[in-house]
Formats: C-alpha cells, sequence, structure tokens
C-alpha cells in the first residue's frame, strides 16, 4: 500500500512534516509559513538545565509547538495518538495507510539507521512522514534528507520507542479536519504577534533577555569552568543555532523567508523591509558562529576572545529588540 | 546569506551524500532555498562533541580496567547514553542503575536485569560481563 504523498526536502524536520502533510491535504503551505504562523522563531537560555553536559540554549519552542500552533491558527484538527503497545502502535500505522492517510511521527534519532553516525545523538524530538509500505518495509520521508527513504517494521519499532528524555511513545499524528476557507491574514499576525512578545518577554531566560543573560555567562565561562568546558558550550551552542534543522542563522533566514511571503498576503511593504533586516541580523548570527569556531579550534587562552562574542551577542540582542519592536508596530 | 554564499564545505554531511537545504537570498533580494554540503564553523563544533565522547568513552574504559567501574559505564557512554536515558531503557530508577556501575554490585546481579542491559546496548550477556576494558 502506498499513499499518493510527495516529498519536499526541508530544513527543519516539524516545519517539513507540517507542511508536506498540509500540502497532501491540498493546502498549498511553505515550510517558512508553518513556522512563522506557528511562531517558530525563539530563544532559550537555562544554564540550570543541562544537555550533552552543556547548558540548554535553544532557539525553538519545544518540540510539537510549531505544528500545533499552526494547525491551531489556521483552523485545522490534528489528531495525536500515543501508545503503551508496539504492536498497536504498527496496526494503527498501518490501518492509517490502508485508509491512504500518510502520517506523521515522532521518532528518536539514535537509531535512525539512514542518518550519518555523527549525527545520531539520543534526540528523541525528531519528525518524518510514513506514507506506505511494501512488503515489510516502511515508505519514509523524512523531510531534513532529500529523497525518501526506507525502514524496516523492526527499524520503525526501534526509533518509535526509543527511551530518555522527550521519548515519543509511539506518537503518531495527522490532520483530521480542513477548513474550506483559511483566513491567512488573521492566522500570519497572530503567528507575528506572539513571537514578539515572546522574544520581548521580560524574562531573563526567553528571547532578547535571555541572549544578554548568555552574553553575561559567556564572559565568566573561562574563569568559573576552565577554558576547555567553555569551548565544549560554545560548541554545544553553535550546534543548537547551525545544526541540520535551523536552516542557518538559527532560523533567521527561514523567519526572513516567512516575512517576504507574509509581506504579499498582507499587502504590508514594510514586512518586506523588515525581512531584509532578519536576514542581515542572521548574516550576524553566522559571523559569530565563525568567530566562536575559531575559538574553540585554536583554543585561545585569551580570555579576550569571550568578551568579543560576549560584545557580539548584546549587539544582536540590541538589534533584535529593536527589529521585534517594529515588527510588533508593523502589524 | 545570498545563494551563491551558501557554504560548500567539506563535512560529515558530505562523507554521506547528504546535504541540507538553508534558506537564502537570490540576486534580486528575494529568498529561495538551495542545498548545501556543509559548513566548516559547524564541523568543527560538531567535532569538538565526538571528541568530547570519546575522551570519556576512554576514561570510562580505563575505569573499568582499573576496577573503578563496571561494564555498564562504558557501554553507556559508547551509546552516547547518559544516566537517565539508559534507566528509562532498562526500566529502572536512576540512582539503581548508578549502583550497578559499581563494579562489586555489577558482580552480584541477576541474568534477569543483566539482560535488561545487553538489550539496552544491542548485545549479549555475555559481551557485556566478560568486557574488562581492553
Amino acid at each position: 500500500m502506498e499513499t499518493n504523498f510527495t516529498h519536499h526536502q526541508s530544513a527543519h524536520c516539524e516545519n517539513g512534516v507540517a507542511s508536506n502533510l498540509l500540502k497532501f491535504n491540498g493546502i498549498n503551505i511553505s515550510e517558512p509559513m508553518v513556522f512563522g504562523i506557528g511562531s517558530g522563531l525563539f530563544f532559550f537560555y537555562f544554564p540550570l538545565l543541562k544537555v550533552n553536559q552543556a547548558p540548554a540554549i535553544s532557539y525553538r519552542p519545544m518540540p510539537g509547538f510549531i505544528f500545533n500552533k499552526a494547525a491551531k491558527r489556521l483552523g485545522i484538527t490534528v489528531k495525536r495518538i500515543k501508545f503503551s503497545s508496539p504492536e498497536k502502535a504498527q496496526i494503527a500505522l498501518e490501518n492509517n495507510l490502508k485508509n491512504n492517510i500518510p502520517t506523521g511521527l515522532q521518532v528518536g534519532v539514535y537509531n535512525l539507521t539512514y542518518f550519518p553516525d555523527e549525527y545520531r545523538f539520543h534526540f528523541n524530538a525528531h519528525n518524518l512522514v510514513v506514507y506506505g509500505k511494501k512488503d515489510t518495509t516502511f515508505l519514509i520521508s523524512d523531510p531534513v534528507m532529500e529523497a525518501v527513504t526506507t525502514l524496516t517494521e523492526a527499524e520503525l519499532e526501534k526509533v518509535r520507542f526509543a527511551k530518555g528524555v522527550l521519548s515519543p511513545k509511539g506518537q503518531m499524528y495527522y490532520p483530521t479536519n480542513i477548513p474550506s476557507e483559511i483566513n491567512w491574514e488573521k492566522a500570519i499576525k497572530k503567528g507575528i504577534k506572539n513571537t514578539c512578545n515572546d522574544m520581548l518577554a521580560p524574562v531573563p531566560i526567553v528571547g532578547v533577555a535571555a541572549m544578554r543573560f548568555l552574553a553575561k555567562s559567556i564572559r565568566k565561562w573561562p574563569k568559573t569552568k576552565g577554558v576547555k568546558v567553555a569551548n565544549h558550550y560554545l560548541a554545544q551552542m553553535i550546534r543548537m543555532q547551525e545544526e541540520i534543522g535551523t536552516g542557518g542563522g538559527g532560523f533567521r533566514f527561514i523567519y526572513g523567508a516567512f516575512l517576504q511571503e507574509a509581506a504579499v498576503i498582507l499587502k504590508n511593504d514594510q514586512l518586506k523591509e523588515l525581512s531584509l533586516e532578519i536576514t542581515q541580523i542572521g548574516d550576524l548570527w553566522r559571523d559569530f558562529a565563525v568567530d566562536a569556531s575559531r575559538v574553540y579550534k585554536n583554543r585561545s587562552n585569551l580570555e579576550d576572545v569571550y568578551n568579543t562574542l560576549a560584545d557580539q551577542l548584546l549587539h544582536i540582542a540590541d538589534l533584535e529588540e529593536a527589529f521585534f519592536k517594529k515588527l510588533k508596530k508593523a502589524i | 546569506m545570498k545563494k551563491e554564499e551558501i557554504p560548500q564545505d567539506e563535512s560529515n554531511l558530505s562523507k554521506s551524500n547528504v546535504k541540507e537545504l538553508c534558506y537564502a537570498t537570490d540576486e534580486n533580494g528575494n529568498y529561495t532555498t538551495g542545498l548545501s554540503t556543509g559548513w566548516e564553523p559547524k564541523t568543527i563544533a560538531l567535532e569538538n562533541s565526538i571528541n568530547a565522547i570519546n575522551e570519556r568513552i576512554e576514561e570510562a574504559k580505563q575505569d573499568i580496567k582499573s576496577g573503578k567501574a563496571s561494564p555498564i559505564v562504558y557501554f553507556m557512554e559508547l551509546h552516547r547514553m547518559d544516566w537517565i536515558t539508559l534507566a528509562d531503557y532498562v526500566g529502572m530508577w536512576k540512582w539503581r542503575v548508578k549502583r550497578h556501575a559499581k563494579p562489586s554490585v555489577f558482580k552480584k546481579l541477576n541474568q534477569k536485569i543483566l539482560q535488561k542491559y545487553a538489550d539496552a546496548f544491542q548485545i549479549s550477556v555475555a559481551e557485556l560481563t566478560n568486557y574488562k576494558g581492553a
């Protein structure tokens, strides 16, 4: 059995699955549009929580938030089901495929056989679509891959029932109700407002305030943690910012693409200008990554290097604060 | 980022013939997408993480050789797990798993519990118990 599903590669797995599933259901929505309406742009720094032996830094909200918010704002109902038994999880998936429903799955990355070894970590919030089954292999559309791929029954069970933080518990999801008419203007405005409020939130661990908090920490790292640990922290930060999925510059470029599309739909030229502005800010994030990588490559011991990086981050925070204030006023 | 600036560096992705999608602007400033084989700053960051993991594996090996830790620690590091992840895979509390990392406690574990660890590491019980840190 095989559904009539078309695979499109995307930068980020969650937007990609959402965009691909909605396209199958007759809604022509791009990855940046899902990202923007779902308020995907975010910044989070919480040093008490450690991920991979480094403080938690995230450029995106919790897994699942983007698709859920986007769906709600577009008036689409998404059904999500978790399972305790792998057998039942497989039967439910096969029933969906029989009914011609390509289905989104939350999976763990560690046992994804088609991923390069270096990328196989215990990260449990990856997303992919199963669009069919031939004999005993499932046909897989993983949005971060160029082409479709396959997994055996056993391989798919392993990734659906990966364990650890955010374990997927076999979760599958698919849109069940699509409205005949979508109010794009309203959905876009809501998405933008939400992002502006998040980024300008008066909370030290979220948005531009969190960037400033992080800049302060970066200055202290070499003294309090030692150069080796400080460099490990920086490397982790750059991975969160640039690794598979962000489309570059910690999602700022995807957001620029979203604003450009939004400018046309809302007939608002100011959004086009703001798209250019966030693109330039994205370039500064890329420069930051280049400079940070030089630090941990050369193992430079100069305290000044960390101060320079912190200053760069503060500069970006100032620009983003101004940017989101303008964006809030523009809609 | 301009489309012609999308980096095409050698990376762990390009080794496996994987390319990732990037968003960039064309000559008129309009957004479009392009594929990237990799970017050096990212490759360096990833290498840094892989090296950290390899150091931890090496450390675990030494600890088992010198009798400071049980084989569980080595296989945990080898599979890039932390205590929480391993505890979830074997279905036990974290403190209990940490106790099993002591060689004296590990020696007394029954077959059923050893099997849980072996399953989590996708090896046989013999491979687990016979590991001496070589």
